[in-house]
């Protein structure tokens, strides 16, 4: 299989991870692309095969909202890794526990002295006038001040060196199920690549994870008992929710499992109620008790934001984290980082624009062609403009959705995301992706070195998110 | 472990092994009524052989609103893969999964997958397919696949409280369903009193023996001819017969 020979994999105009403009193998994928050219066509079409039957056989599945035709899915996997240079990898880990430090800092202080707003740095308004904002939490001290157990930093990489930090997920993100079960795959498929280069290992996630959440514990709780908390078999993150209790050896557990006596919660067992004492959650906010956020929640337990309250149980991640990961709070983070580490953000943002601000507004209007647009609340790639793909109607229909309500988008110029060689239906070729790490906090704030690569299977697109046709890679990070 | 989770892999084996006894009651039924000793009389319907599926499993009626009147193919397709018969192997095998799907955590990847396969194959499955591969032939493969769960259970689960849950429900379906069967053919099957003990009820008895996997173990416990007598103490009394009431 001659790679090189094929311009549209070393076409400059996106950074492409694997190849130089001149068709080179870069330096840490040169080993990698070595072993590729020199196997036959059909040895990779065979394993690509073999990795989709595997999956569908494991029900390694997501579900499409709003798609009736299936209730679940495998989500596409790429038999092509996503190799990062050590140096690369120690850059960003540093980055993103740092912001994710900050981010923590924030929310301690929003829900408590609010010392951000009274020097200056965010208007009062941005934070509690969310609608993320829970008042609920105010005053409330978490236990050992921890907010965001487990936070997905989405980075994506446009030149050799250069990641942008695209937005922070700090509710309860997704995805480092494929993280590991990708990892599995990698070394069923190709062992003997394994052999041949040092990549990092990150099938510790589940004990970290575990580590940090019995470290978190309600204080004198000598031997805590974690459970996760699913909202059930027909969510789209089912097999997620799983695979962590699995890999943890702890419960999955339903709304109805649990019930909360004397601000106690508690997990009907086939032994009579026992007690729990932190629950990684995997249900909403607004869903988790209905005595205290949506009454027609079926999914939640009622008493239980009593408890927390209370001090007898720990929620993961905390509730109310959302107003530190919306996107119009994103543009303050390099802020957060100075005001409470006193250090330079090691992660830069992507420049963005608020369109509730007039200025940007009308710049935001004269380019939509250029730009992506987003609303401020939405997630999963849902309802987001992307310009230059976008055709002259599109850009139409959008631009009046916007001047309804300016201040819930915001505009960022579109990058140039990198590109990892990637298997597709006419053979080898380039397509977009981005990197989410998966950072733990409880004991310490740590992640695994690796992350998920998401990949834009679609030709030219950007758009990585598995519920717009995006794809997963196994991502390497070389030990030195 | 969880009161939900202890349900779900109880209902998981019940469903699993159902599919199997009436992988077993069909196969049955169809080598009967190859037999060259139909009676079927005015009047006497319930004599037909390819009524017996629907009275032992209690699905007559449902039967009845939605097809005109009882064929090997009608019957077969509700038994087999009609997704609206809550007893048919297509919906069984699809609950038996959707509850372990439900306690994943409870169960080992290897059963998860081995169920997961299942399921996925028997999607594929529709009448004409079944009909090309041979009747039996289908039956076989169902009864198979079964016991290799009942492997892979076996052979990697802890033994633990919910391994007890998940043999509880195989032997709660298992006796459910001899003691169905026993009784069907013993109340049912024959048009008429004058019958009993003739070259009919010798081929019945002896299926109702094959539909149970207890035919050769009838003939070396009692090396004699077969009475009802002797088939129903083997059936409900014997502990050691393995799908016997007893045991």
């Amino acid at each position: 299989m001659n790679l090189p020979a094929n311009p549209a994999l070393t076409t400059p105009r996106w950074f492409n991870e694997m190849y130089d403009d001149a068709g080179v193998p870069r330096e840490h994928y040169a080993t990698y692309a070595n072993w590729l050219d020199a196997k036959p066509a059909d040895f990779m079409r065979q394993k690509q095969t073999e990795a989709d039957t595997l999956y569908a056989r494991q029900g390694i599945t997501f579900a499409v909202y709003g798609d009736d035709t299936g209730v679940e899915r495998s989500i596409p996997f790429d038999i092509i890794p996503r190799i990062l240079r050590p140096g690369a990898w120690k850059k960003l880990s540093d980055g993103c526990c740092q912001r994710v430090r900050a981010l923590n800092a924030f929310l301690q202080d929003i829900y408590r002295g609010q010392d951000i707003i009274k020097a200056g740095i965010i208007p009062a308004q941005q934070v509690l006038g969310n609608s993320l904002y829970r008042p609920e939490m105010q005053g409330f001290s978490v236990p050992a001040g921890v907010y965001i157990h487990i936070a997905g930093i989405d980075l994506v990489k446009v030149g050799r060196d250069t990641f942008y930090v695209l937005e922070d997920n700090l509710r309860t993100p997704s995805g480092v199920s494929y993280m590991l079960e990708n990892r599995k795959m990698m070394m069923r498929l190709f062992p003997e690549l394994f052999s041949r280069l040092p990549v990092a290992p990150i099938d510790h996630y589940a004990d970290v994870l575990l580590d940090n959440l019995r470290a978190v514990a309600p204080p004198g709780i000598s031997n805590p008992t974690v459970a996760v908390l699913t909202p059930g078999a027909y969510n789209s993150a089912y097999f997620e929710h799983a695979f962590l209790a699995q890999q943890m050896g702890v419960e999955l557990v339903e709304g109805p499992d649990l019930f909360v006596a004397d601000n106690f919660v508690y997990m009907r067992t086939t032994h009579g109620p026992q007690r729990v004492d932190v629950i990684y959650r995997r249900v909403d906010d607004d869903f988790l008790d209905p005595l205290a956020f949506r009454a027609d929640s079926i999914v939640g337990v009622p008493g239980l934001f009593g408890a927390y309250r209370a001090g007898r149980v720990t929620l993961a991640n905390a509730i109310g984290t959302g107003v530190a990961d919306d996107k119009s709070t994103y543009i303050y983070v390099p802020d957060m980082v100075r005001f409470y580490l006193g250090e330079e953000p090691i992660l830069q943002n992507v420049p963005t624009y608020q369109l509730g601000k007039p200025d940007d507004l009308n710049y935001v209007l004269a380019h939509l062609p250029e730009l992506v647009v987003k609303e401020v609340q939405g997630s999963g790639g849902y309802g987001m403009l992307v310009g230059p793909a976008a055709s002259v109607a599109e850009i139409a229909t959008y631009k009046a959705r916007i001047l309804a309500n300016p201040a819930i988008f915001i505009a960022q110029p579109t990058l140039a995301l990198s590109t990892c060689p990637t298997f597709v239906q006419s053979g080898i070729a380039p397509r977009h992706v981005d990197l989410r790490p998966y950072v733990l906090s409880g004991k310490t704030v740590s992640l695994v070195p690796g992350g998920l690569t998401r990949v834009a299977l679609r030709e030219g697109s950007l758009v990585v998110n598995s519920s717009q046709g995006g794809g997963t890679k196994d991502t390497w990070v070389l030990e030195e | 472990m969880l009161a939900r989770a202890a349900n779900n892999l109880y209902w998981m084996s019940r469903h699993i092994e159902r599919a199997e006894n009436t992988a077993r009651m069909l196969d049955v039924t169809y080598r009967m009524s190859l037999l060259p000793y139909r009676v079927l009389e005015a009047g006497q319907e319930w004599a037909d052989p390819w009524a017996l599926p629907l009275v032992i499993t209690g699905r007559a009626t449902e039967y009845y609103e939605r097809y005109a009147e009882i064929t090997p193919n009608n019957v077969l397709h509700f038994m087999v893969i009609d997704a609206a018969n809550p007893s048919s192997i297509y919906s069984c095998i699809q609950s038996a999964r959707e509850n372990a799907r439900s306690v994943r955590g409870a169960i080992t990847s290897e059963m998860y997958e081995d169920l997961n396969e299942l399921w996925l194959n028997i999607r594929k499955v529709d009448y004409p397919h079944v009909e090309s591969r041979g009747v039996s032939e289908f039956f076989d493969w169902v009864k198979l696949q079964s016991h290799q769960f009942r492997g892979v259970t076996f052979g990697t689960m802890l033994r633990d409280e919910g391994y007890q849950f998940i043999r509880l429900g195989t032997f709660i379906e298992r006796a459910d369903n001899t003691a169905r069967i026993v009784d069907v053919k013993y109340h049912t099957l024959l048009p008429s009193a004058a019958d009993v003990g003739g070259a009919v009820d010798y081929y019945q008895w002896s299926a109702l023996l094959r539909s149970v996997s207890a035919f050769d173990a009838y003939r070396k416990v009692y090396r004699d001819v077969i009475t009802p007598m002797k088939v129903a103490e083997l059936l409900i009394l014997r502990d050691d017969v393995p799908r016997s009431l007893h045991a």
